[in-house]
């Protein structure tokens, strides 16, 4: 049913193998973001690189698989690429979360990314598989600042 | 008339969702009254019927049908002091739920425009109020700490859910203004002891609020017995309209406060720079209040005394010690809340380890049509004090059954199945 499509394989391996877990040190900007109508809080951190790559993402926080899981994609798909080539990760990834189920994916783009499609037809669910990327975005705006 | 036992069949048959299907052809299991209650035929009849036939503005429209209209609702303020048992029915105000009548009795103290002792407060005074509260029951009091620079003190919670009162005599102090805790927990279930709190607040001459949200709709609560200064509770959570609320007060305290909101109706006399109020209840009913709604609660009230408070207690009671000994069975279930009957309601929440409550509703939910919540609950320092983000809740109520605690059980073994 509807559940099992949202629950897919890919999210529960994430939540219950997370990558990229724990809050690491050097960084150039941490976050922290919650979700007030859940408790979902998540803390982030990024270490740019050479050329405009991102050298880590680092994160730490609570909720359930949705949030977690996210978090952990976003972690494999933005660690060692451009803040360039992540920014437009996160932008087709929002857009994809706030389709309501009617936004057909850019697989090559969104990578596993795309296991959270089902995630759309959740408006409540939405804010969930969005805290990570929306603290990491919050993130590399606040590290290039520096 | 009370009947000391209820057929459950036949009280499901009274509330029409009760036999709706979800998409996917999946039962209604509907374990989330806590939350807000499923509303009888009697009461949205009565409501549709008013609406359709008798419908006009209270208290002011001097016709036939401002006459029916304030006729009925005055009743519905009759029928709701009998079903509380208040010495007299000004006493009943009507607000637009139980955050409304805290947000009221939190707002007659340490307001420049009231003098009598009882209500003045500031810097040396406190307020005291406990860790397993709704939000509604905290935020208004910080409010009034924040406003007028007095101390806001807080009961904590035993590891087993009960109200931590070992030192009340150092948290109810001659400081004390007044002490406003739940009557019911709406996260653990527990019953709090209000003798023992009376007591100790009487003997400092403070005065005593209790948010019944949670017992009122589940026990006969008698406000003469009871013995405290104000009671507030929601039409929601038994069986009423959303939008009606109930402040119960002392009628002698009542009169001292400073009204709330200004408006129609709550006036006496105006002038262009001053003017009187109204007597009890309206001097807090400003402008046009919830009609309908505080007219389908003196339905609700007349459906819950058909059946029986009594009746509806032994029934919850029954699916209360069914469901302890079910999820029990429940490998890594943790209770939060007293684990026996002893002075507790027939809500019960809990976790289950590596699964976020999220989780388990959206799949109890989406497979099996559960309703349960998932969350905080509006208790967010309650979790923070069990350690917890947040707790699954099952909340029962006179239409639920047996039955229904074993859809549930066979959902949280499936839920584990899924994330094993």
């Amino acid at each position: 049913m509807i559940g099992e499509s949202m629950y897919q394989e890919l999210i529960l391996e994430h939540y219950k193998h997370p990558q990229g877990r724990g809050l690491r040190d050097p960084y150039d900007a941490e976050v922290h973001h919650v979700n007030p109508t859940c408790g979902d809080e998540i803390t982030l951190r990024v270490k740019l690189g050479d050329a405009g790559k991102i050298e880590d993402v680092s994160y730490d926080g609570q909720g359930c698989s949705i949030s977690q899981a996210a978090a952990s994609v976003l972690h494999e798909l933005t660690t060692g690429s451009t803040v360039e080539e992540t920014l437009s990760v996160v932008d087709e990834f929002t857009r994809l979360m706030q389709g309501r189920g009617k936004v057909e994916a850019d697989e090559d783009v969104l990578g596993d990314a795309v296991a959270f499609a089902g995630v759309a037809k959740f408006p409540a669910r939405v804010k969930c598989a969005l805290l990570s990327w929306m603290a990491y975005k919050d993130a590399v705006v606040r590290s290039a600042a520096r | 008339m009370t009947s000391t036992s209820l057929d459950v069949e036949r009280i499901r048959k009274d509330f029409p969702v009760l036999s709706r299907e979800l998409p996917g052809g999946r039962p209604l299991v509907y374990l989330d009254s806590g939350n807000s209650s499923q509303k009888p035929t009697a009461v949205v009849e009565t409501v549709r019927e008013h609406l359709a036939m008798h419908y006009s503005n209270v208290g002011r429209a001097m016709h036939a049908l401002g006459a029916e209209s304030t006729e009925a609702y005055e009743s519905a303020r009759d029928k709701v002091a009998e079903f509380i048992g208040a010495p007299s029915r000004d006493e009943v105000i009507f607000t637009k739920n139980a955050s409304e009548a805290l947000n009221l009795v939190a707002y007659s103290f340490g307001n420049p425009g009231n003098t009598d002792p009882r209500f003045t407060l500031g810097p040396g005074d406190e307020v005291v109020i406990s860790e397993m509260e709704h939000h509604s029951n905290i935020v208004p009091w910080q409010f009034l700490v924040q406003r007028t620079g007095a101390t806001l003190k807080w009961f904590g919670v035993t590891d087993d859910g009960r109200l931590d009162i070992a030192d009340i005599s150092g948290l109810i102090t001659e400081r004390t203004k007044i002490v406003s805790i739940a009557h019911q927990s709406n996260v653990l279930g527990t019953i709090n002891p209000v003798a023992d709190v009376l007591r100790r607040a009487r003997e400092v001459g403070a005065l005593v609020m209790l948010d019944a949200s949670q017992s009122v709709p589940h026990h006969a609560v008698d406000m003469a017995a009871l013995g405290a200064d104000f009671v507030a509770f929601t039409g929601h959570k038994m069986v009423g309209p959303s939008g009606i609320g109930v402040l119960w007060g002392r009628a002698e305290l009542l009169d001292a406060m400073p009204p709330f909101m200004g408006g129609g109706e709550m006036i006496e006399a105006v002038w262009m720079d001053h003017s009187t109020y109204a007597p009890v209840p309206h001097k807090f009913e400003a402008g046009t209040p919830p009609i309908v709604e505080a007219i389908g609660l003196g339905a609700a009230v007349d459906y819950l005394t058909g059946v029986g408070m009594e009746a509806i207690e032994a029934h919850e009671r029954g699916l209360t010690a069914y469901a302890l000994d079910a999820l029990r069975e429940v490998p890594t279930l943790r209770l939060i809340g007293p684990d026996s009957l002893d002075q507790r309601g027939a809500t019960l929440s809990f976790t289950l380890d590596g699964i976020h409550p999220h989780d388990v509703g959206q799949l109890l939910d989406d497979e099996f049509g559960i309703a349960v919540r998932v969350g905080h609950h509006c208790a967010r320092p309650l979790h923070l004090r069990f350690g917890i983000p947040a707790t699954t809740r099952a909340s029962f109520y006179l239409y639920n059954t047996t039955d229904e605690i074993d859809a549930l059980v066979r959902g949280l073994h499936h839920v584990q199945k899924v994330f094993a």
